[in-house]
């Protein structure tokens, strides 16, 4: 089964299960989404619980908000993360902000579904990786599944949860293959996960370069070092126990993040190895990002702009 | 002058200037029920008042009233049901109060004391009352509009006889979420009444620099569905405006955009002096439009009220609004380790963290300060 099919398979049991869920963005419907996520789902369901809305981001986040105080479980499709950008104040004024400044009084079961990430030739306006940006944000839970099984299971959890849960399904994953156990329910989503043992580096990472550092790993080994892959899954709350356990066994960091490396992400989890694990440590926590530009069009652009696995292989052979 | 005319035209209008009604247009409603309009919108200015006090003698921090609106406000949600959604602006104390928000509930929001709703976390008059069904107030302007829609849009899916009213002021008619909010309805036919307090002025910003258009209801058109323009200084057209849009909405009729033509009598908020900005003529000319004076003249030709009740139910008020501060006042703020309460609906381990971290710095200070 690939990401996409598990992410469809995640939205059907769904939309079986519980009445008050319901599906909306634009081209969810009759088109099956921008990433065919939703695909078949309009003639099962029918108009009302796969709806294909106006064209408006700040709108269907918005009134995602307002159908979860009214008591729904609505699941908001925005085709990707650079378009979210026209609903930001849906998300951190308001979704990040209604349950606390209401004292309370008021929750959003909301789930937000968005690709991020390039690698597509999409150049900038289609490429960004700002889930970075939305961890920053406290009052939502912010995942980046990287396995077929995290791409239902994390679904499956996001609507079992009472605060708004945004979704960043790396592009790139859409046509992954893996294995997916048809019964699995939610998944855990408060911890990370270790994805491959190693005593000799700690390679951190999460969506989208998963399979990249995965693969670096795998010419580590080859080269008789043995990394330690650990996804971080939920971005926020961050679970750094378990990169501190790895680290402390390994002692040596590196961090595969594939937005922009000023104020990224791996900067906070580097911050907070540094802060909690700094006696572990043989050598400074290095980071691998992408080069800090637009993304660019061209295909060789594009690649010398995003973290590649050669790139993790010989910054872990400098360590 | 052209809005002007435009707004002649077609504005909807109960009670004339001077208090006479036009009966074929009276929404009869009971002696009681008018009674209780004309004391919460008397309690409302008189709120506004104190509060203003209050904030210039700096017991509170910030207030934002409703003086010259206390009709659009409170004659709208006079017209709801229990179940529908009221998803205010900033300025809509009076219509939670009509469903039940008490001035004790009010004066401890604008404390942020332990038994504010919003537990200190908000500013002053930006409410919330999920029990009333009344909407946490969000600031940033306009961004309340597409709630309402989703509210509208699940009352709906539910297939429940509910419909939500949102407010907003002209300033709000420029953002996009205005429109953006108004074609969806439109487009799902969501049970959605919207409702612009036309006051005229975004804090200095006249509403000839929101619009071109002669009028806000208009915009409705070009999403479909229906604008209706009404004298928001008459409390009884706006009653009868909002009961006919939500009768209109629950029966699946869809939305609609109500502009009540109105005037904001004081400033923006304790923050504003209009006089940098507007003429005194034009504030007198629309004190002679007054909402309370216009319907306390309907009262008395109904022989409903009179100079007497007038001055005793004044009384009244003033004696509630003093012991209510006074009791509200000796209440303490909440512990500062609750702002980590409510940001998830389970403490996740970094705010537990930093809450014990916060409760150790407390302790140690406190320490220090008694050790001098």
């Amino acid at each position: 089964m690939t990401y996409r099919e598990a992410i469809r398979a995640g939205l059907r049991e769904a939309l079986r299960s519980d009445p008050r869920v319901f599906l909306m963005g634009e081209d969810v419907g009759r088109y099956g989404g921008a990433y065919a996520c939703s695909r078949g789902l309009l003639e099962e369901f029918g108009p009302e619980r796969v709806r294909d809305t106006p064209l408006s981001e700040s709108t269907f986040v918005g009134a995602g908000i307002g159908a979860a105080l009214g008591g729904m479980r609505p699941i908001v499709e925005v085709m990707t993360v650079n378009f979210s950008l026209l609903a930001l104040d849906q998300v951190v004024n308001n979704a990040a902000t209604l349950r606390h400044m209401s004292g309370g009084q008021f929750s959003i079961p909301l789930a937000v579904r968005m690709a991020t990430g390039g690698g597509r030739q999409l150049a900038a306006q289609h490429s960004h990786s700002l889930e970075g940006w939305y961890a920053h944000i406290p009052g939502i839970k912010v995942l980046t599944p990287a396995t077929v099984a995290d791409a239902k299971g994390m679904l499956l959890a996001a609507l079992q949860d009472p605060d708004p849960v945004f979704i960043f399904e790396h592009a790139m994953l859409y046509p992954m293959e893996g294995e997916l156990d048809e019964d699995a329910g939610a998944a855990d989503i408060s911890q990370a996960r270790v994805r491959r043992q190693g005593n000799d580096v700690t390679l951190i990472t999460f969506g989208g370069s998963l399979p990249k550092t995965l693969e670096a790993a795998e010419q580590l080994a080859s080269l008789e070092i043995e990394a330690e892959v650990v996804d971080a899954r939920v971005l926020r709350p961050l679970d750094i126990s378990t990169f501190l356990t790895s680290v402390a066994k390994t002692h040596r960091v590196v961090i595969v993040d594939e937005a922009w490396r000023t104020g990224s992400f791996a900067a906070e989890i580097s911050a907070q190895i540094m802060e909690q694990g700094f006696d572990h440590l043989d050598a400074p926590v290095a980071r691998i990002c992408a080069a800090e530009v637009p993304m660019p069009y061209a295909k060789h652009l594009e690649e010398a702009a995003l973290p590649q696995v050669g790139i993790i292989v010989k910054t872990v052979q400098g360590l | 002058m052209k809005a002007a005319v435009a707004v002649e035209d077609k504005i909807v209008r109960v009670l004339g200037e001077g208090g006479e009604v036009d009966a074929s247009k009276d929404p009869r409603l009971s002696d009681r029920d008018l009674l209780t309009l004309y004391r919460a919108m008397l309690l409302n200015r008189m709120v506004d008042e104190r509060m203003f006090r209050l904030q210039r003698q700096g017991r509170i921090a910030f207030y934002i009233g409703a003086t010259g609106e206390e009709a659009a406000i409170i004659g709208a949600a006079f017209a709801m049901g229990e179940k529908d959604w009221v998803v205010p602006c900033y300025r809509e104390f009076g219509a939670a109060y009509v469903r039940g928000f008490t001035l004790r509930d009010f004066f401890c929001q604008i404390f942020g004391n332990a038994q504010d709703l919003t537990k200190g976390r908000q500013m002053p008059v930006h409410i919330a009352s999920s029990r009333l069904h009344v909407l946490s107030v969000s600031s940033p302007v306009g961004t309340q509009i597409p709630h309402a829609v989703g509210l509208a849009i699940a009352a709906k899916i539910r297939k429940a006889k509910e419909a939500a009213l949102v407010f907003f002021g002209d300033g709000a008619t420029s953002e996009g979420d205005f429109h953006v909010s108004m074609n969806f309805a439109g487009v799902f036919r969501a049970p959605c009444v919207f409702l612009c307090r036309n006051n005229q002025w975004a804090i200095s910003v006249p509403r000839e620099r929101q619009t071109a258009a002669p009028s806000i209801e208009i915009k409705a058109k070009a999403y479909g569905f229906e604008g209706v323009l009404v004298d928001g200084n008459d409390v009884l057209a706006i009653y009868a405006t909002t009961k006919k849009a939500f009768e209109k909405a629950r029966s699946g009729g869809g939305p609609t955009l109500i502009e009540a033509f109105t005037y904001r009598l004081g400033p923006h908020s304790t923050s504003d002096d209009p006089h940098a900005y507007r003429g005194e003529d034009e504030v007198e000319l629309w004190k002679k439009k007054d909402p309370l004076i216009r319907f306390r003249e309907y009262l008395e030709k109904r022989k409903l009220w009179h100079q007497d009740r007038e001055t005793k139910l004044m009384q009244d008020l003033n004696e509630e609004i003093l012991s209510t501060l006074k009791e509200v006042e000796q209440i303490p703020p909440p512990p500062p380790e609750s702002i980590f309460e409510d940001v998830y609906a389970v403490m996740p381990w970094h705010l537990r963290e930093q809450r014990d971290q916060l409760l150790r710095w407390l302790e140690e200070r406190k320490k220090i300060t008694e050790s001098y």
